[in-house]
């Protein structure tokens, strides 16, 4: 009976551990995307991205990838002295990486911006927010699409 | 075509943060679709919006093929005096549009 008990525990942890390894994978798989790599590159050079400060928030499901609302916030005072200049929104499986770049101002008083975007396929949008200081932060978030709109985009 | 539909509050206080809407109708066509014979259908996109308050720019955006049909776009200004915030819109042609809102700070 304990032996069995035992058995459970360690064929869940086999299982349990598998799990977090497929769940890890699309972070590896994104970051290798060239043509999201190149257009990041062409926006904000080899200069490193920090994690964090960068929400997106998507839907988990979008039914229709015409029109996916999108919402990107940074954690920032927004002083005149410490404020986010862009908010930069990338796309790996879009046929192109650029979806939309946002500037602002101390004026702005909140770094938040909604907008709707064209998802063809389930993917992790990314969002690269450049700081007053010169620092770069980066955040994504996945979402399901049940209908593309890479059939008719 | 290009109907504006703006929605800005009449009244703020002073240093008060301010949600703002602004929409343009447009197909933003992606350059990516066929037509019913099977021909492209040229790409034909806003790409430049800008947001001025008093002059002076509170918020910019860059638009792709991305950007979904009619975009919407909402953030945020802080109001500081009365005056005029303008809406201009960029097509990749140059053709613009634009229209404004009165805000009064109380």
């Amino acid at each position: 009976m304990i032996e069995q008990t035992d058995l459970n525990r360690r064929r869940f942890l086999t299982v349990s551990s598998g799990a977090v390894m497929i769940a890890a994978l699309p972070l590896a798989a994104y970051a290798d995307h060239e043509d999201l790599v190149r257009a990041r590159g062409e926006l904000f050079g080899d200069r490193r991205i920090q994690d964090g400060r960068v929400t997106v928030t998507l839907p988990p499901i979008a039914e229709n990838g015409h029109s996916v609302p999108l919402s990107v916030s940074v954690d920032s005072p927004m002083t005149p002295d410490d404020y986010v200049k862009r908010v930069a929104i990338f796309s790996p499986r879009n046929p192109l990486p650029n979806v939309a770049q946002f500037h602002f101002t101390p004026r702005s008083g909140k770094a938040e911006v909604s907008t709707r975007i064209r998802m063809s396929g389930t993917q992790i949008i990314q969002a690269v927010a450049e700081m007053s200081d010169g620092s770069l932060w980066g955040g994504g978030k996945e979402t399901v699409v049940t209908l593309a709109a890479c059939v008719v985009l | 075509m290009a109907g504006i539909r703006l929605a800005v509050p009449g009244t703020a206080k002073k240093g008060e943060t301010v949600e703002i809407k602004a929409l343009i109708q447009h197909a933003m066509e992606s350059g990516f679709r066929r037509g019913s014979r099977g021909e492209a259908i040229p790409r034909d996109i806003i790409t430049q919006f800008e947001c001025t308050y008093n002059g002076e720019q509170v918020f910019a955006a860059d638009f792709h093929p991305a950007i979904a049909a009619n975009p919407i776009l909402t953030f945020y200004l802080v109001a500081d005096v009365s005056g005029e915030i303008e809406f201009t819109w960029i097509d990749q042609n140059g053709q613009s549009w634009s229209d404004s809102k009165t805000l009064t700070v109380a």
